[in-house]
């Protein structure tokens, strides 16, 4: 039963690639139709043996640097969309980039591709490394203008050399794609070069940090390594991820669905969670990205950035001394404490349109990284909750709390009842430091329900309510007991945590040597 | 006796104003008070007070009633449990819900508070029961003293008709006029020239403009007449008409005034409160730049008589229409503090409120006329949460996510009720803060003011600080030729914010564009090992492009050190600031010139929201490599606003009056949104038919919520 479910979803895989095939000679032969004349001449080199290596060499650069042709780069600003080059320029450091591979081709001779003509100097994928505010990074850039940017065995090859060479010295890998799915003319030499990626991507997950950027099409098999990176962005309006394109789940469920609304980047950052964040277009794109990269350490070996910060980590915030309300049900922006506790008001907020319960992103706190997990006060429990698998996710989330070995330091700010006070990096999680509010409420569960059960039957439940409203709905049982260490001004929180980073920075704990760790998936 | 005594008290503030160092909040102001009568511990005073109010008025009281060494205690509703004024006083009662009828307006919690906590007098601000003379009776019946004139007087004084005979029989100038109907041409002449030009003919049963003439001689008296009694005729139904004096182009000039209990009266000089929107004050002086000396005291002497006329106790103030040839004319008189008292406290060194309780206490006032000076010169700006751009200012509401009055600067004093992470909410009134300047002369009071206002950090919520910075520098302002018509007439196609000069638009880009370099230089400053290249040299040569107002502008910054060097439209300028980047401020000197600019917001995009010159100007940097490709990123299309309406405004919808189906024309009005209340009619864009209804009577909305969507035709 399960092998064969199995074999339906691989099936429904190489659909994917079939699909893809189909719209990129569709799309392509037109363009190629007209350009060819053209292109013909400028390749004709290839076959000129009388040039010397230096012209070769030369010409080559040349025609690598021009990806499918200008006519194929006009098409592709057309769309909205930059070309491969254009983006590692505006990605990485003036000057710094260092190409590999620009003399790769592809080996493929079946269907005439190994005509002259049909063969691109560096093939369909921009690779290499350079340098973002002065850090090393590598890149691999997918080129559109390239038979649609899909992947040739050569294409593959030439990621995995600077994954490889990225996990060596230790430097992260972006991926910027722009792919039609796979070279289909290479056939099973094509799916070996996803899965040669896919391998790395998940070796060398937890070594270096992996970023993609999806700036196109990225469909079928080829949707796994984003999926398998650490971050996974997208630019709105001109990017896709799906398994089945539209057309095939028209023949399969008879849905009519448009390529935005299946794989889009409103789908991807609100309703699947795939993506962490979208952006506007590619220059928007790649600029947050460039500020992005600077929170993020070099490998799991370099210590996370510490910026020059002009903020100072004793100031008193004195707005959060009245942010929660003072009636416990009123809803209030945890977005409000982030900003006012961080450096500079500057929070980037990673999906931000997804779990709106839920608040994650990065900061600084004194000019060092931190990552925060806030929650936005309008959880509801339900049968939809349930059926969604709460149980399985949050303990995902208990679990990566209690795994993390950085410095953790948790701030109750209202109410932590029931599961959801152990599992937001309670102190029996190894909280390093935990601070509650005036207003923190912790117990097991909220006054009515509790004197429910407690004073079952008693005749006055408004006054056993507020008996135990007084005992628990606030943050003393938990003080008395060391669970938090200390009940604290809200105002003064950010000149704390400050200071606890400080203390913390030598923080080393290492878990039970394990083969490795079974989060709950 | 008294007035060197103040003289010196005004030192004294101004001396400590140079070597106090203060921290946070309404602590400075207390200290820094620019209102400073002498305080005799030895007169003996209230034990306890209720004051009846919230916001800047109530920490306005109960600053003085602490130096006074009184008790306080402070009212509020639920919602303003943690608001400043609860936390300055020494008790604090809720007395309700939200809603002003359910708390501040509610009689019955109030006197119970009052009870409850023993006061002996209540001080009723201004607003909600300051002139409600059934609260003044209940008070008076449960023997506690109401820091305010008599029943008599607020009722003598709260009637239109009533006040215009009382101050007629008090010899005070009143709008002259004919009160009967007017028969026929020639006797319509004889009332004008009785009267004096100009005139009003107005139809008696008229409105809206309509049956109105204004006549400068006979000739158009007779022209009027006629056309007034056939339009009021035709509109009304009514040929009768009435003759009375045009004040044209009128002043707002108030004068405040002063009694005891025992028929003494003070003036207390003027207030000019003529730069209005929708007869609402919007920045008052005092002085006024147009009273000459005799035109004041005979203002004075008539406040103080129609004062004694109605045995007036208490502060009060006697407001006057002032035509240009300096008549001027009785509008009303207010039985209480007014909210731009502390400019008159400003030059006459009086605390209003210290007088107002001690004359309730039943003492004497202890000035006389001749004690009474004109000390310098102030200027009120009504800092609100409200939109300038929508009709000169509609309510906005929010989290003052962060908020810093500009106190670093001496001779200013901030009155206001807020703080950082204050809620600006629907249910009262948008104002922010009272922020008053002084100085020796206008234009030092009105250079403060103009630094005041840069220096000011309101974020969360949207403010008028633009429309202010315009008024304050635009040249009839400063030339003093105002009128209560200023902002219609200097802007007659509503208030579009700080209009560029070339040269300022130099210095915003410039700002914008060494600001961007100032953050790239930063974002490559990694402290410890990052292992960042050192193949590469800081970058000093930033070729950048700026787009403003959808214009693009080329622009080179060189860099060395704090200093900027930035070329741009062909002209080179040296920019230098210490570009502290968390600074809520920006303070930057653009060869020799200092601006305070303040940073909104900034991302990653490039784009940039700088304030300059009081007005929020929204400019996109990126470096040329950027600009050159930006070229191919897609417009998106924005979204039709044509058929889509929003609520301009946060606010309670009253009534809708169409339902989806229905075909509206163009203009037509499809709700009404009530907010801080006021009643604003929403119209439809254009002639269609409604696709869907998004809210009913009785929702509060957001500001940007969708009202109604209009279909294709």
């Amino acid at each position: 039963m399960a092998a064969l479910a199995t074999l339906r979803s691989a099936s429904s895989l190489f659909g994917g690639y079939r699909f893809i095939y189909k719209n990129l000679v569709a799309a392509h032969s037109h363009v190629w139709d007209s350009v060819r004349p053209n292109l013909h001449l400028q390749q004709r080199w290839y076959a000129v043996s009388h040039l010397s290596v230096q012209e070769r060499i030369d010409k080559k650069r040349e025609a690598a640097r021009l990806g499918g042709g200008q006519a194929r780069i006009d098409a592709q600003h057309k769309r909205g969309k930059l070309t491969a080059r254009e983006r590692v320029e505006l990605l990485l450091d003036p000057d710094t980039f260092v190409e590999y591979d620009m003399f790769v081709e592809h080996r493929c001779s079946d269907f005439g591709m190994d005509a002259a003509q049909n063969k691109y100097p560096g093939d369909s994928v921009v690779t290499g490394q350079g340098r973002i505010n002065g850090r090393l990074v590598y890149v691999f850039s997918q080129d559109f203008t390239v038979y649609g940017g899909s992947l040739s065995g050569a294409h593959a090859q030439k990621i995995c050399k600077i994954m490889d060479q990225a996990v060596l010295v230790g430097a992260p890998v972006i991926g910027l794609n722009d792919s039609g799915g796979a070279r289909i003319q290479e056939g099973v030499e094509s799916l070996a070069g996803y899965a040669d990626i896919f391998l790395r991507n998940v070796l060398v997950s937890g070594v270096v940090p992996q970023i993609s950027l999806i700036m196109g099409p990225c469909a079928g098999g080829a949707v796994y390594s984003p999926a398998l990176t650490d971050f996974t962005f997208m630019v709105k309006d001109t990017s896709y991820l799906f398994i089945t394109g539209p057309d095939v789940v028209k023949s399969v469920t008879n849905e009519d669905v448009t390529q935005e609304e299946l794989g889009g980047a409103k789908t991807h950052t609100a309703v699947s969670g795939v993506a962490h964040r979208a952006f506007e277009n590619d220059v928007e794109a790649l600029l947050n990205l460039r500020e992005f990269f600077n929170f993020l350490p070099l490998s799991n070996k370099d210590p996370a950035p510490v910026m020059e910060c002009h903020d100072p980590s004793d100031r008193l915030v004195p707005g959060l001394d009245t942010v929660v309300p003072f009636e416990s049900t009123k809803a209030y922006d945890m977005l409000d404490i982030i900003h006012g506790i961080v450096d500079e008001r500057d929070f980037f907020e990673i999906m931000p349109n997804y779990a709106k319960n839920i608040v994650v992103g990065f900061a600084r706190m004194n000019g060092r990284t931190v990552g925060i997990v806030g929650n936005q006060p309008k959880v509801a429990s339900g049968t939809a909750q349930e059926y969604g698998g709460i149980i399985r996710h949050g303990a995902k989330l208990l679990f990566a709390f209690a795994e993390a070995t950085v410095p953790k330091i948790t701030i109750i700010t209202r109410k932590a009842y029931g599961g959801a006070y152990d599992v937001m990096s309670s102190k029996h999680l190894r909280g390093d430091v935990n601070y509650a509010w005036p207003s923190a409420e912790v117990a097991v569960m909220g006054a009515k329900g509790a004197v429910q059960i407690i004073f079952r039957g008693k005749e006055n439940q408004a006054e056993a309510e507020a008996e135990y409203v007084e005992t628990f709905a606030n943050p003393f049982p938990a003080a008395v007991r060391g669970f938090v260490d200390d009940i604290i001004q809200p105002s003064s929180t950010r000149m704390r945590i400050c200071r606890d980073l400080e203390v913390l920075v030598n923080k080393r704990q290492t878990n039970p040597w394990k083969k490795h760790a079974n989060i709950p998936l | 006796m008294a007035a060197p005594r103040v003289t010196s008290g005004l030192q004294r503030v101004l001396l400590m104003l140079k070597n106090v160092h203060f921290k946070s909040g309404y602590h400075i102001v207390a200290s820094r008070k620019q209102y400073s009568t002498v305080y005799d511990p030895n007169e003996k005073t209230f034990e306890k007070i209720l004051i009846a109010n919230r916001g800047e008025i109530a920490c306005r009281i109960i600053k003085t009633c602490k130096k006074m060494g009184i008790k306080t205690v402070a009212v509020h509703s639920d919602v303003d449990s943690s608001a400043v004024h609860v936390k300055m006083a020494d008790e604090a009662v809720c007395v309700g819900p939200a809603p002003t009828s359910k708390s501040y307006l509610n009689m019955d919690a109030i006197m119970e508070a009052i009870r409850k906590t023993r006061a002996e007098a209540v001080h009723p601000g201004y607003g909600f029961l300051s002139e409600n003379k059934e609260f003044a009776k209940r008070l008076a019946a449960e023997g506690v003293t109401f820091i305010g004139p008599d029943t008599h007087a607020i009722q003598a004084m709260g009637d239109k008709i009533e006040s215009k005979l009382i101050a007629k029989n008090a010899k005070v100038n009143t709008i002259p006029g004919f009160d009967g109907v007017v028969k026929d041409t020639d006797q319509a002449i004889s009332i004008a020239r009785e009267i004096g030009y100009p005139v009003m003919i107005k139809a008696s049963a008229g409105g809206g403009g309509k049956g109105m003439r204004i006549a400068w001689n006979d000739e158009e008296t007779r022209e009027g007449f006629r056309f007034s009694s056939q339009e009021a005729a035709s509109s009304f139904g009514d040929d009768r008409l009435l003759i009375e004096k045009f004040i044209d182009n009128p002043r707002h000039i108030e004068i405040q005034v002063l009694a005891d209990k025992h028929g003494n009266a003070l003036w207390l000089n003027e207030r000019e409160c003529s730069i209005q929107r929708r007869n609402q004050k919007v920045i008052e002086e005092a002085p006024s730049t147009f009273l000459d000396p005799n035109t004041r005291k005979q203002m004075g002497e008539q406040a103080v008589s129609l004062a004694k006329a109605v045995k007036y106790s208490s502060a009060g103030t006697v407001e006057f229409l002032v035509d240009s040839q300096r008549n001027f004319y009785f509008l009303e008189m207010n039985t209480r503090l007014q909210v731009e008292h502390p400019i008159t406290e400003c030059i006459t060194g009086l605390d209003l409120v210290q007088e107002m309780i001690r004359i309730a206490k039943g003492y004497k006032l202890h000035l006389k006329q001749a004690d009474i000076p004109i000390k310098g010169w102030a200027i009120e700006s009504r800092v609100y949460a409200e939109d300038p751009y929508k009709s000169f200012g509609l309510p906005s509401i929010g989290r003052l996510s962060q908020y810093i009055e500009p106190l670093n600067l001496t001779n200013v004093r901030v009155d206001s009720g807020i703080k950082e992470g204050s809620d600006i909410s629907i249910y009262y009134d948008p104002m922010i803060s009272k922020l008053v300047t002084y100085g020796s002369t206008r234009a030092d009071a009105l250079q403060q003011m103009v630094e005041a206002l840069d220096n000011y950090v309101i974020r969360g919520v949207t403010h008028n600080i633009s429309l202010l910075r315009e008024i304050l520098v635009h040249p009839r302002f400063v030339k003093g030729d105002i009128s209560t018509k200023f902002l219609p007439e200097v802007y007659p196609d509503g208030f579009k914010g700080h209009q560029l000069s070339d040269n300022g638009r130099r210095e915003l880009l410039a700002t914008a564009a060494c600001l961007y370099v100032a953050l790239q230089l930063r974002s490559r400053r990694f402290l410890g090992n990052q292992r960042v290249s050192t193949s590469h040299k800081e970058q000093n040569r930033w070729e950048l492009s700026l787009n403003l107002d959808k214009d693009t502008h080329v622009v080179t910054v060189f860099s060395t050190g704090s200093l900027f060097t930035v070329e741009l439209d062909g002209k080179r300028l040296n920019v230098t600031s210490e570009w502290n980047l968390a600074s809520a401020l920006l303070p930057v000197t653009i060869d020799g010139t200092q601006r305070t600019m303040q940073c909104l917001s900034r991302d990653a995009s490039g784009n940039v929201s700088l304030q300059y010159l009081g007005t929020v100007f929204k400019i996109q940097v990126l470096n040329r490599k950027a600009a050159d490709l930006n070229k191919h990123m897609p417009e998106k299309v924005p979204e039709d606003s044509g058929s889509i309406l929003r609520s301009p405004m946060p606010g309670s919808v009253v009534a809708v009056s169409v339902k989806p189906g229905d075909m509206v024309s163009e203009g037509q009005e499809i709700c009404v949104i009530e907010a801080m209340k006021m009643q604003n009619s929403m119209t439809a864009a254009r002639t269609a038919k409604v696709k869907t209804v998004h809210c009913k009577a009785g929702d509060t909305v957001a500001e940007g919520d969708i009202l109604i969507e209009l279909g294709m035709d």
